[in-house]
Parts: structure tokens; C-alpha cells; sequence
């Protein structure tokens, strides 16, 4: 579904990404996980078109979209929940859903916030408040819920479990598995928590300082020595 | 346990005051200590210390009770203050407040305490409430900072004036030309600002006003310069002119109706079609608001990168946000042309662009009442101050700094949300108090 070939991103005169290479699949949900700084955001940036690669290819089912403008990656189906949540603090749960709902033309957008809401009873709850008092763990729900609104084929989460309690990163990890099973959307997942995403993982991809360092399916990597030994138990040794 | 807070207070407030103080002084220095006076060899400077010094002894004390009063009630209060009680109250009623303010509006040239005086104020007032509404969709929702929203106002006066003068094109024809004209304006200035935010933008839209200005200054042949442009046509009533003798084979108003001739039926005619202007402008930008186009302003306002995320495109959501302000004040400043009958770069300085600035930040960014509140308080309180008139601008200013102490966002800044999906069930959305996190956005 998704292809990366080769691709660089700089900013100025760092080069953020140096040649990633990275598949998605029809269907699967695809983790990433790395060290601070090893260009992961970078990476779901890249694909959504802000900054553009700088050299490399992105097909989207066979379709170049390496130039293509960030807005219009969205309307071709890649939805992306971004790092640090982003919602819109002075709007309404609704009108941050809403907001979401403008690439799909807001035709669906009934029956979308109530799927949402299924998935996320506690949005439902706090449907008027503003999206700035919400909790930590209600923002990232919010922010995921808003990305499915656009109907994407393709989801994108960055860091979903940032600073939330272990008890919410749980619901939340259910949550997607959901949405991969029962919607049959395909995920690409950014983490730092590895061992969850790596349990929930078809493949993976270990990412070091912008290159792609180990690959392989997720149970493999989670069972992988040097892979607990950096990103599972202490994390203290860099991986090759 | 007042007593405890403001023992611990008073060496704090005595600094707070002595720095005060000393800020009081330097600028006291040349303001009032020294007076310029006709002397021998031309101008003699006479300084005046005991002046500045009995000033900031003033502005200490005052500063001391200040401080002292004021720790202790720092105390935090349960609950919402009373003007954030009137803020939502004003939110969640807007239909109501806002029928009566238009019902009084509608009836306020025919009380009996109406003259002329009081409809040409009237009509001052919404002059500018028109050109608060027209910003308010590039400040207030589109969070764009504009410090030369004159520059569109002046192109809306000088299109009409022109066309008027030189096509012989009347108001009605004009008026939407003008508009346009601004239109193009506001995107000619939206392109190059596009990549800037905040006080650059404001920087760049200032020179903007500025640039505009000096041109309708310098460009004699066109806009002859400094002089103006007079003899601006007024508008007629469909088809029926203003005039106590009427140019041969026209009617006039009074003839037409049968009523006799009266300056003051202008007047009246002018307010109301600033009224319709006016009106025609909020409920443009209230539809607006709930459309895509202007939820994607709001956002964008909030989260550039959330909103490329959400394939909402930056540059036309904010190339129209300009393009529809500037179209506003294209058509404020059309009417403002046909009132006055004479335009000159005069009327569009600097200061204009920072009052009407000044009416949307008071009102609350946003707030489409509080910028009526605003344009009232900000055009009356001159006119009331005109009995003394040497302290007006000190009136007005400690009016500002009060509003900005008591109300930081603006005098009914609350945002009501513009989705709701079941309006029975549910909280309502004045029930959610405003968030302590947001305080300082
Ligand atoms: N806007 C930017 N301008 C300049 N450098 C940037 C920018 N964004 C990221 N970088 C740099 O690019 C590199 C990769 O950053 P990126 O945000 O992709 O890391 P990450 O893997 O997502 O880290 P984390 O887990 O901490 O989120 C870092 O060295 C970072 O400093
Ligand atoms: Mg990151």
C-alpha cells in the first residue's frame, strides 16, 4: 500500500532521514520504534509532505506522492495523528472531530463521530468541552478519533502513548488493534513504548539516527536480544 | 488571614512602588518637566523639577495602595468572575441581545431624544462596528494580527471617490467595485505575508497601511494628493436624490414623498444604510463562521501543522481570510466616502487602523456583541469627554488600561461552540467554564 524508496529529509543542513527504506502493507499495523532524535516523526512528516523529501520516492498503491502537497496527501487517504496531539484547545470535542471530517466533506460525519464514539466512550461524555481541559489520555483519544474522521486508508500515530498513564496506554493499544481488525484499516505506528506496539506489531522497524537498522515481524523483534537489551530492558546499549 | 498577607505584602508593594516611581519620573522628565516658551532669542526651555517630582510622589502612593489592596484581594475566588458570568450569559442569549440591539437601532433616529448630532454619532459608531466585524474575520478568527486594516478602508474610499468623480458611476454601482477592489488588495498583501505570524505579520501589514497611504499622498495626477478628492456624489433612494432643488428632470426625496425639504433626512437615510451595510456584514461572518471556510480559519488560528495534518490548505484559508476582510472594509469605506462627500489621505492614518484594532481586541477577539460594546465605548467615550476636551485622550487611555487589567481578552471574550450535534441533551456549552489553561492565550 505504502512504499518508501530510499528516501532523505533534511532540515537546513541536518539530514534527518538518510535513506529509509520502509513497506506498509493492505491491512497490517506497522511499528517503528527508535531512540529520541533517530527521525520518527520525521519519517510520518515525510509521508504527509511537510518538510518534502528531499531525495527518494513515496508511493502511495503505486502512486508517486513525493511532491505532493501535504493537504492533498490527506484527501488521497493517509491520515496522521501527530506528535504532541495538536487539538485545537479553545474548540469542543465536536468541532475538533469536525475538523477532522473536512477532507471526507463531512458527508459521514454522524455516523463517524458515533463510531468514534464507540471506540471512545469517554469523548462522548465530554462531547462540549474544550479540547485545551481535557486530560492528557482524552487528547490523544481525541487527536486519534479526529484523524479517523477524515476516513483514511491509511492511518499514521505518533507516539500515541506519550506521557499516559499505563492503565489509558492499555485502552488505547485495544483501540487500535480494533480499528486494524474490524475496520481492516491499515496503521502505521510510531513508538517509544516498545513492547507494546511490538506485541500489537505485524512487522517492525528499528530506526537509528535516520537509518533504518533491523526489520522483521513483531514478535521476532520483540524476542530479539539486542532489541531488549536497547529499547525493552534499561535501554542502555545502542543497537549496530 | 489578611492581616499575615499583607504584612508580608508591604516590602514588595514598597518596591513595586518605588520602582513605579523612578519609571514615573523618567518619563514625567521631558513630558511635563520642561515647557517650551517664547523667550529672547526664540524658544526658551523652563524646567520645571518640583513638577515632575510631585508626579511620581503621586504615582508612588498610588502605587503602594495599589499593591496593597490589590494582595489582598489576589485571594483566588470560587467560581467564575461576574463579567465571565456576563460573557457567557451575553453568549449563550446572543440571539436575544442581538434582536434588541437592532430593534433599537432600527427606532433610535425617531426617539425622542434623537437630533442630528445623535444619528451622525450613531452612524460614526457603526461605521466602525462595520470595520471591527470586517477585522474581526482576520484577527479574531483567523488570528491574524493586521495593523493596516486602514489601507483597505482607504481603497474602498478612493475607489468610489474616483469612479465617482470621474465615471459618474453612482453609490449602488460602486459599491460592490469597491469592495472588490479591496478584495484584491487584501490578497495582494496576503500573498507576500503568507509564511509570517505574529509580530512580523503585524510589522508587514503596518507598512502596508503606510505604503498605501503615501501613495494616495504622492500620487497627485490620480488622487490629487493632500488636496482630496471632493464633490463625491451622495447616494440617492432608488433613484431619488437628497437635494433641496433637484438638478432638472429629477425628483427629489422630499418632493417625491411630498414632505418638506430637511437636511436631516440624509442624515437619517446615511445611518440607515450603514446600518444595512453593518448588518449584512455580521450575518455574513456569523454563516461563515460555521462553515468549513471559516472553521479552518479558527483552527489554523490554533495549530498550522494540526491543520496541514487534517488536509486543510493554509495558504487559501488565509489568502480568503484577508480577500474577505479587506472586502468589508472596501464597502466601509465607500459608504465613508459618500458620507463625507470629500476623501483625503488625512482620514487614514495609522491611528485609524489601531482604533479599529483596538475595538476587536476590547470586545473580545471573536466576539461579534463585543465588538458593538467596543465600537460604542471607543467613539463615545471622545464625544462625552468634548466638555473637557484636554483630558479625552487621558480618559480613553485609562479606560484601555483598565480593560486590559480587568479583562485581558476583551470585555466578552467567550467562544460558544459553532457544532452541536443533539441542542437538547448534553451540557450546555456556557456551562463548561472557561479553562484556567487558556487564561493566557
Ligand atoms: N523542524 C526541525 N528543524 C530542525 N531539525 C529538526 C526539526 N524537526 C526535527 N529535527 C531534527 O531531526 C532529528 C529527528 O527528529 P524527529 O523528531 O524525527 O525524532 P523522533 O525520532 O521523532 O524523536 P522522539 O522520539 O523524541 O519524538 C532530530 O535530530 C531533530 O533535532
Ligand atoms: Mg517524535
Amino acid at each position: 500500500m505504502l512504499q518508501l524508496e530510499d528516501v532523505h529529509t533534511r532540515y537546513g543542513n541536518i539530514e534527518a532521514l538518510k535513506g529509509v527504506s520502509v513497506e506498509v502493507r493492505q491491512g497490517e499495523i506497522v511499528t517503528i520504534i527508535g531512540s529520541n532524535g533517530a527521525g520518527k516523526s520525521t519519517l510520518l512528516m515525510t509521508i504527509c509532505g511537510s518538510p518534502q523529501a528531499a531525495a527518494g520516492r513515496i508511493l502511495l498503491n503505486g502512486e508517486d506522492i513525493t511532491r505532493t502537497a501535504p493537504y492533498d496527501i490527506v484527501h488521497l487517504g493517509i491520515s496522521q495523528a501527530p506528535e504532541g496531539r495538536r487539538i485545537f484547545a479553545r474548540m469542543s470535542v465536536l468541532e475538533n472531530l469536525q475538523m477532522g471530517s473536512v477532507p471526507s466533506g463531512g458527508r459521514h460525519f454522524e455516523e463517524d463521530v458515533q463510531k468514534v464514539f464507540t471506540l471512545f466512550p469517554r469523548l462522548k461524555e465530554r462531547i462540549n468541552q474544550r479540547g485545551g481541559t481535557l486530560s492528557g489520555g482524552e487528547q490523544q483519544m481525541l487527536c486519534i478519533g479526529r484523524a479517523l474522521m477524515a476516513r483514511p486508508r491509511l492511518l499514521l500515530l505518533d507516539e500515541p502513548s506519550l506521557g499516559i498513564a499505563p492503565i489509558l496506554v492499555r485502552q488505547i493499544f485495544n483501540a487500535i488493534v480494533e480499528i486494524n481488525k474490524e475496520q481492516g484499516l491499515t496503521i502505521l505506528l510510531v513508538e517509544q513504548n516498545a513492547f507494546q506496539a511490538l506485541k500489537i506489531a505485524h512487522r517492525a522497524y528499528v530506526l537509528s539516527t535516520g537509518r533504518v537498522v533491523m526489520e522483521g515481524a513483531g514478535r521476532e523483534l520483540l524476542a530479539n536480544p539486542e532489541v531488549r537489551a536497547a529499547y525493552l530492558e534499561g535501554g542502555q546499549k545502542e543497537v549496530a | 488571614m489578611p492581616s499575615a498577607v499583607s504584612k508580608q505584602a508591604l516590602p514588595a508593594a514598597l518596591k513595586d512602588a518605588a520602582i513605579a516611581a523612578i519609571v514615573a519620573f523618567i518619563l514625567f522628565l521631558p513630558i511635563i518637566g520642561m515647557q517650551l516658551q517664547p523667550g529672547s532669542g526664540g524658544l526658551d526651555v523652563n524646567f520645571r523639577l518640583p513638577l515632575v517630582l510631585i508626579g511620581a510622589a503621586i504615582v508612588f502612593v498610588g502605587r503602594l495602595l495599589l499593591g496593597l489592596l490589590g494582595s489582598r484581594r489576589r485571594a483566588p475566588r470560587a467560581g467564575p468572575s461576574i463579567m465571565e458570568r456576563v460573557a457567557a450569559g451575553v453568549a449563550a442569549n446572543g440571539r436575544w441581545l442581538g434582536l434588541v440591539g437592532i430593534l433599537f437601532a432600527l427606532t433610535m433616529p425617531f426617539m425622542p431624544f434623537s437630533n442630528r448630532y445623535v444619528v451622525d454619532v450613531g452612524t460614526t459608531v457603526l461605521i466602525y462596528v462595520m470595520l471591527g466585524w470586517g477585522l474581526n474575520i482576520v484577527v479574531g478568527l483567523a488570528g491574524l494580527l493586521d495593523l493596516g486594516y486602514v489601507a483597505f478602508y482607504a481603497v474602498g474610499a478612493y475607489s468610489f471617490a474616483l469612479l465617482g468623480t470621474t465615471a459618474g458611476m453612482g453609490f449602488w454601482y460602486c459599491l460592490p467595485l469597491a469592495g472588490l477592489l479591496a478584495a484584491m488588495f487584501g490578497l495582494l498583501l496576503g500573498f507576500p505575508v503568507l509564511r509570517l505570524r505574529g509580530d512580523y505579520l503585524a510589522i508587514v501589514t503596518l507598512g502596508f497601511g503606510e505604503i498605501i497611504r503615501i501613495v494616495l499622498l504622492n500620487w497627485t495626477n490620480v488622487t490629487n494628493g493632500p488636496n482630496g478628492i471632493s464633490g463625491i456624489p451622495r447616494p440617492s433612494f432608488f433613484g431619488l436624490d437628497f437635494a433641496r432643488s433637484p438638478e432638472p428632470g429629477t425628483t427629489a426625496f422630499h418632493q417625491y414623498f411630498g414632505i418638506p425639504y430637511s437636511g436631516e433626512q440624509r442624515v437619517i437615510y446615511l445611518y440607515f444604510l450603514i446600518l444595512l451595510l453593518a448588518l449584512i456584514t455580521n450575518f455574513f461572518v456569523i454563516r461563515i463562521r460555521r462553515l468549513p471556510i471559516g472553521r479552518a480559519w479558527e483552527a489554523l488560528r490554533e495549530d498550522e501543522i494540526a491543520c496541514k495534518a487534517l488536509g486543510i490548505n493554509p495558504t487559501n484559508t488565509k489568502l480568503t481570510a484577508f480577500a474577505l476582510g479587506a472586502m468589508f472594509g472596501g464597502f466601509a469605506g465607500a459608504f465613508f466616502a459618500t458620507r463625507q462627500g470629500f476623501v483625503s489621505p488625512e482620514s487614514f492614518t495609522f491611528i485609524e487602523s489601531a482604533i479599529i484594532l483596538a475595538i476587536v481586541v476590547l470586545g473580545g477577539m471573536g466576539s461579534q456583541i463585543g465588538v458593538v460594546l467596543a465600537a460604542i465605548i471607543i467613539v463615545l467615550l471622545p464625544e462625552l469627554g468634548r466638555d473637557f476636551a484636554q483630558y479625552r485622550m487621558l480618559i480613553f487611555g485609562a479606560a484601555m488600561v483598565g480593560i486590559m487589567i480587568w479583562r485581558p481578552r476583551g470585555l466578552l471574550a467567550h467562544r460558544s461552540p459553532t457544532v452541536l450535534l443533539h441542542p437538547k441533551g448534553g451540557p450546555r456549552p456556557a456551562d463548561v467554564p472557561p479553562s484556567v489553561k487558556e487564561a493566557g492565550a
